[in-house]
């Protein structure tokens, strides 16, 4: 597909989208979105190497799980195009920033705008946390930290196939505290499995608040350098500096790129509902107003007309 | 003279897998322990060390799977689904990779105690959708376990045993079947595993005091043929007796319950097993006497059926093999 706009354009248009999104359903997840628009856009519009999409631009309706009485299962990973030995493949692993995610595949062409419209509908298949046949989703990662194992088992398969594409992970900080990833990571280092490459959105919070309250991590470059992976830190919402980034050097061990950002990035006023950013839901219809006013002139749009 | 075969899974999987493209052998630290050392030495490219990280190896394991890999996991079935259930779940069962789980040391076939003794695994196992379950019960269906699970369109667990086995079966595995051992009309005794060699012991001494016993050993427990069950049931005039190694709950014993209830079937059932219990660490014969799952506990469960004293002794069942818990064919006393 041909890139049709900046990635600084489609990460305005994702943030556009999720507030959108956020001020007519009364909140969601929109930090995600001020802290990973720029990555998100970047592998997408960029970086990964994809073909056409295979499923309809309108996604389909839940079909079911699998089962051998369901055939005719798919995964949604079609709307990153077929699988293919020289492609890519993309794990988002923290699934809760599946909203995000899918206003990346409408920015880039793959999903049409119509499918936000489904978002967490009853009998849709663009479900809230990210599943297996939601579009973009080829594993569920609902479960956090199961998406970097996942990664380097399919890594390693695809080297013994001789398969040249790459699996990449998007992953989240949060993930540290789970004692897979690090498992992971040793595996990947052992195994010389240098075709998986991660960029984790490092902001810092988590579901209860600020990863300091909640568990510190310490320096995750450091660990990560010494279970064995490549590791390096950037600036998040700095296009070059990611760029860069993922040209570094990483022969036989995995690469996993620290983006720094900061969770209020380009809607200043979610920093009253730190620590709490996880899901912001408003309080009261002031406080809706209020932030409706303030993100869109933000974003440079007119405030949502939620109301309709 | 039972025939007793040393270390038929090494021989077996080695003979499956090797050469083959599509499966890999996947171990956790207890390569030798699972008898894949051999197999490790001599297919090196086949084999992947995933250490002592059961978490990350389920994942990775259906990684492999949606790359177009069978990989055959193995390590003490305890492992494999207790530390990590979650992964087991995500990244095998819900997506339906082929991951063949060969779970060693099943219920009390080992000393090391409530951290190595899976005793309620295929009342978990039952309860995840798209898993299939195997239960080896003699050195045969050992020798045919990998033929059978890979033959799966899906996850499979199996219960594999390993040292010393006896050979009890002339034919392998036939999933979905089930088979028939004696074909009496007074009680339905079902079994699997290493159960089902207890049942055979107290044959001779069951048809002594005169009753005529029908036995059934499952190696296949899902999928489940109800019906040819039932078709037994409804041989036997006075009831059907369960017994496993396992807990009664959520294993055979509930399955045969199960079944009865749903079809209306008014015969009593008594269901051997571990009683809502942990075991402890010992010798597998102790267990299986000090917890109820041998020949004598499958008497006393026949006769609390009969309502009848049969004055069945230790001394007129056949005698119970006992392995040196240090024997040679296996790993570490475990």
């Amino acid at each position: 597909m041909q890139n049709q706009k900046t990635t600084e354009d489609v990460a305005l248009g994702i943030r556009r989208r999720v507030f959108e999104h956020a001020m007519r359903n009364n909140g969601g997840y929109l930090s995600q979105a001020c802290s990973a628009a720029e990555q998100l856009a970047w592998l997408y519009n960029e970086e990964l190497k994809l073909g056409d999409p295979t499923l309809p631009m309108i996604p389909k309706p839940f079909e079911g799980v699998p089962s051998p009485s369901n055939p005719d299962y798919h995964t949604g990973a079609g709307y990153n195009g077929p699988v293919e030995p020289q492609f890519d493949r993309l794990f988002i692993a923290p699934a809760h920033y599946a909203l995000v995610a899918y206003a990346t595949l409408i920015e880039v062409g793959r999903m049409a705008p119509e499918g936000l419209e489904m978002f967490n509908q009853d009998g849709s298949s663009v479900e809230m946390i990210g599943a297996e046949h939601s579009p973009g989703m080829e594993v569920h990662n609902g479960t956090l930290g199961i998406g970097l194992s996942t990664a380097a088992g399919l890594a390693y398969g695809r080297r013994r196939c001789g398969d040249k594409g790459r699996t990449w992970v998007f992953m989240s900080d949060g993930e540290v505290q789970e004692g897979q990833t690090w498992e992971a990571v040793q595996a990947c280092a052992h195994h010389g499995i240098d075709t998986v490459m991660a960029i984790m959105d490092v902001n810092d919070q988590q579901c209860d608040g600020a990863m300091s309250s909640v568990m510190e991590v310490g320096d995750i470059k450091t660990k990560f350098e010494n279970f064995g992976a490549a590791c390096i830190e950037i600036d998040g919402h700095d296009l070059s500096a990611i760029r860069d980034a993922a040209r570094t050097s990483h022969v036989g061990k995995p690469l996993i790129i620290l983006a720094r950002t900061n969770p209020f990035h380009t809607m200043s006023i979610l920093e009253e509902r730190f620590p709490r950013l996880h899901y912001v839901r408003f309080k009261s219809e002031d406080e809706r107003t209020r932030f409706n006013t303030s993100i869109a002139a933000d974003l440079g749009v007119d405030p949502i007309d939620y109301a309709h | 003279m039972v025939e007793m075969v040393s270390r038929p899974y090494a021989s077996a999987f080695e003979k499956f897998a090797a050469g083959n493209p599509d499966i890999l052998c996947l171990s956790a630290d207890l390569t030798s322990s699972c008898e894949i050392d051999g197999f490790r030495d001599r297919h090196p490219d086949q084999f992947v060390s995933l250490g002592m990280a059961e978490q990350n190896m389920m994942s990775f394991a259906g990684g492999l799977g949606l790359a177009g890999f069978r990989p055959f996991i193995h390590t003490f079935g305890v492992f494999m689904y207790r530390r990590p259930y979650d992964q087991l779940m995500a990244s095998i069962a819900y997506p339906r990779r082929k991951v063949r789980l060969m779970g060693f040391l099943p219920g009390v076939t080992t000393p090391g105690g409530m951290t190595h003794q899976s005793i309620e695994d295929i009342s978990v196992m039952r309860s995840i959708p798209n898993m299939t379950i195997l239960e080896t019960g003699d050195a045969t269906e050992v020798e045919s376990i990998c033929e059978a699970a890979d033959s799966i369109d899906g996850p499979v667990w199996c219960r594999v045993l390993r040292g010393s086995v006896p050979r009890l079966f002339d034919t392998p595995i036939k999933v979905g079947e089930m088979r028939e051992l004696s074909q009496g009309d007074d009680i339905l005794v079902v079994t699997s595993g290493i159960c089902t060699e207890e049942a055979m012991r107290a044959r001779a001494a069951l048809a002594a005091a005169g009753l005529s016993i029908r036995h059934l050993h499952l190696h296949t427990i899902k999928p489940f043929d109800a019906k040819a069950l039932l078709d037994h049931i409804g041989s036997v005039k006075h009831g059907v007796v369960t017994l496993e190694n396992h807990v009664t709950e959520g294993g055979i014993g509930s399955l045969v319950a199960e079944t009865m209830a749903d079809a209306g079937i008014g015969k009593r059932l008594i269901r051997l097993g571990l009683k809502d219990t942990y075991a402890h660490g010992g010798s597998r014969p102790y267990l299986m006497r000090y917890y109820g799952l041998d020949a004598l506990a499958l008497v006393r469960g026949i006769e609390d059926l009969m309502g009848e004293c049969y004055n069945i002794t230790e001394d007129d069942l056949a005698e119970a093999r006992f392995d040196d818990v240090h024997s040679l064919v296996k790993a570490e006393a475990l």
